[in-house]
């Protein structure tokens, strides 16, 4: 049976912390719900601090200076925005490692407005250098990445939402799957937004790339098939469901000797001010597939055509 | 600490730290240069990581890095910085500089030692004025309600905050449960018998109360 993505990061942080000694799990009240028997069991590694998202940070930080391996969760909101400096210093200029799980992205909880909506996370987690990003795509992807960052080092973030695939790729961080070849343009679909893309994308000759590992970025995946792509048209299409041109610079860094043109996609920055259900922000914000497809044919329509 | 200029503007809170420093490293901490890296060494974190001169010179009389590092300091090429840096200086425990992290990550060693069934102690030194930050008392709660009784706070408590009620350091902290005292910053015996002490069940806290100076950060 399929689950939730959160319901699955619940699920394997359950497993992680049954089976390794060195793995702990602190939270600050959100999803205490999923983590009740767990922490019966292992009250010295399943920490609830309660409303103290400063404190949530520097308490997984501070795990992790005596050797622990911390999975720290709240709402990204919460988690990146409120306690960015206590990110910045209790894990990365202390250089220790943990992984930081934030659920709700950008409009899971849109009912919940302004507040509960994060799409500026990968942006301002982009400015610290060596953090690992993953925007995991279905709830299959959620566990293999929260295995992988779990047993592996660093700074890694997971951007846990509802959004999710209808297909599940292999971790491969740092590596781009091409889910489409076409002589035409090259859209990067980032995490889970690749339906919307696939279907945006349904009768046009374009490639499709896809990842849920945000960061570390495929630079050389992306020239390699700007290069190889017949008549190597140079148009590149970004889709990604935080904040719209948060990984345009990587692409403009990649592609400094190639001659492009670049259309980001993404949450746009103006704040809505409006409720209601994640669909309708996704549409409002142009990523549903109608509106991809309306600024795919904009972006792509014969230059001095005056439609 | 004559060897280290440039930082006038906090010798005040360099020298408001040296008592406490030099006792415990001297008579209450169980840590060497020979043991830095152990698991079971205790940890002293300096929060409040402005006008570390006091705790370099301390450090380096303990062995934990040459004499030499002392001069030249903050220069673009010495390890030591008006902060100090973990990744740079041997002994240091924790990178600060910002005011306010330094207890909340105490918090979280001590659960992590708790966790791995290590017995050692963990001290943290803030300022009075650095209780201000907000953050500080998401850590004195969760600290008491947990009940971690190897985490030492001492604060250094030279009347720099804006805003201060006299008396009000302890009051809080035996307030939230922790084992409150406050002491003379200044004499050494006093703050051995109170940096020593460690009550079952709570944690501590030491107010060291030294001369009333006029800086602010």
């Amino acid at each position: 049976m399929t689950v939730s993505s959160r319901v699955q990061f619940a699920r394997t942080a359950t497993d992680l912390v049954q089976t390794d000694p060195s793995v702990a799990l602190v939270y600050a009240e959100i999803s205490g719900q999923f983590f009740g028997d767990v922490e019966r069991r292992h009250p010295d590694r399943v920490v609830n601090v309660g409303i103290r998202e400063q404190l949530l940070v520097n308490v997984g930080a501070g795990m992790a200076l005596t050797g622990m391996r911390p999975i720290v969760h709240t709402f990204g909101s919460f988690l990146v925005e409120r306690a960015f400096e206590q990110v910045k210093l209790g894990f990365g200029h202390q250089d220790v490692g943990g992984v930081l799980v934030g659920s709700g992205g950008s409009f899971d909880i849109a009912g919940g407005g302004r507040t509960h909506q994060a799409p500026g996370d990968v942006a301002l987690l982009d400015t610290l250098p060596g953090v690992s990003i993953h925007a995991p795509g279905t709830a299959q992807e959620v566990d293999a990445v929260l295995r992988r960052s779990v047993a592996g080092s660093g700074v890694h973030y997971v951007r846990v939402v509802e959004q999710a695939n209808g297909q599940s790729f292999p971790y491969a961080p740092g590596r781009f799957h091409v889910v489409r070849r076409g002589a035409g343009a090259t859209v990067v679909a980032l995490g889970p937004v690749l339906d919307d893309v696939l279907a945006a994308t349904e009768g046009l000759d374009a490639t499709v790339l896809y990842a849920s590992t945000v960061r570390p970025f495929d630079r050389r995946g992306l020239r390699e098939v700007l290069r190889s792509s017949e008549g190597s048209s140079p148009e590149v299409v970004l889709v990604e469901p935080w904040l719209a041109g948060t990984s345009a610079h990587v692409v403009a860094d990649a592609l400094r000797d190639v001659p492009h043109r670049l259309l980001a996609l993404g949450v746009g920055r103006g704040e809505l001010r409006r409720y209601g259900t994640a669909a309708d922000h996704i549409r409002a914000h142009g990523l549903d597939a109608a509106g991809i497809r309306r600024s795919l044919d904009e972006f792509l329509a014969p230059l001095g055509s005056c439609a | 600490m004559s060897l280290m200029t440039g930082d006038e503007k906090h010798s005040a809170a360099a020298t408001s730290t040296l008592d406490v420093l030099r006792v415990l490293y001297e008579r209450v901490l169980d840590v060497s240069p020979e043991t830095a890296g152990d698991d079971r060494r205790d940890r002293f974190l300096l929060s409040k990581g402005h006008g570390p001169m006091a705790y370099y010179a301390v450090l380096c009389s303990r062995g934990f890095f040459p004499e030499e590092w002392l001069t030249g300091w903050a220069s673009y090429d010495s390890p030591l910085g008006y902060h100090p840096d973990r990744n740079l200086v041997p002994g240091v425990e924790i990178a600060s500089g910002s005011l306010g992290h330094g207890l909340p990550l105490a918090v979280g060693t001590a659960l992590g030692l708790r966790a791995q069934g290590i017995g050692a102690r963990v001290v943290v030194l803030v300022g009075d004025a650095e209780l201000d930050e907000g953050s500080n008392h998401e850590a004195v709660e969760l600290a008491a309600a947990l009940g971690l009784d190897a985490l030492t706070v001492v604060v250094v408590d030279n009347r720099s905050s804006s805003y201060a009620v006299p008396g009000r350091i302890e009051k809080r902290f035996a307030t939230e449960g922790w084992h409150a005292v406050t002491v003379d910053g200044r004499d050494h015996d006093v703050l051995e018998k109170a940096l020593s002490h460690r009550e079952i069940g709570r944690p501590n806290v030491v107010v060291a109360v030294v001369a009333v100076v006029e800086e602010k950060r």
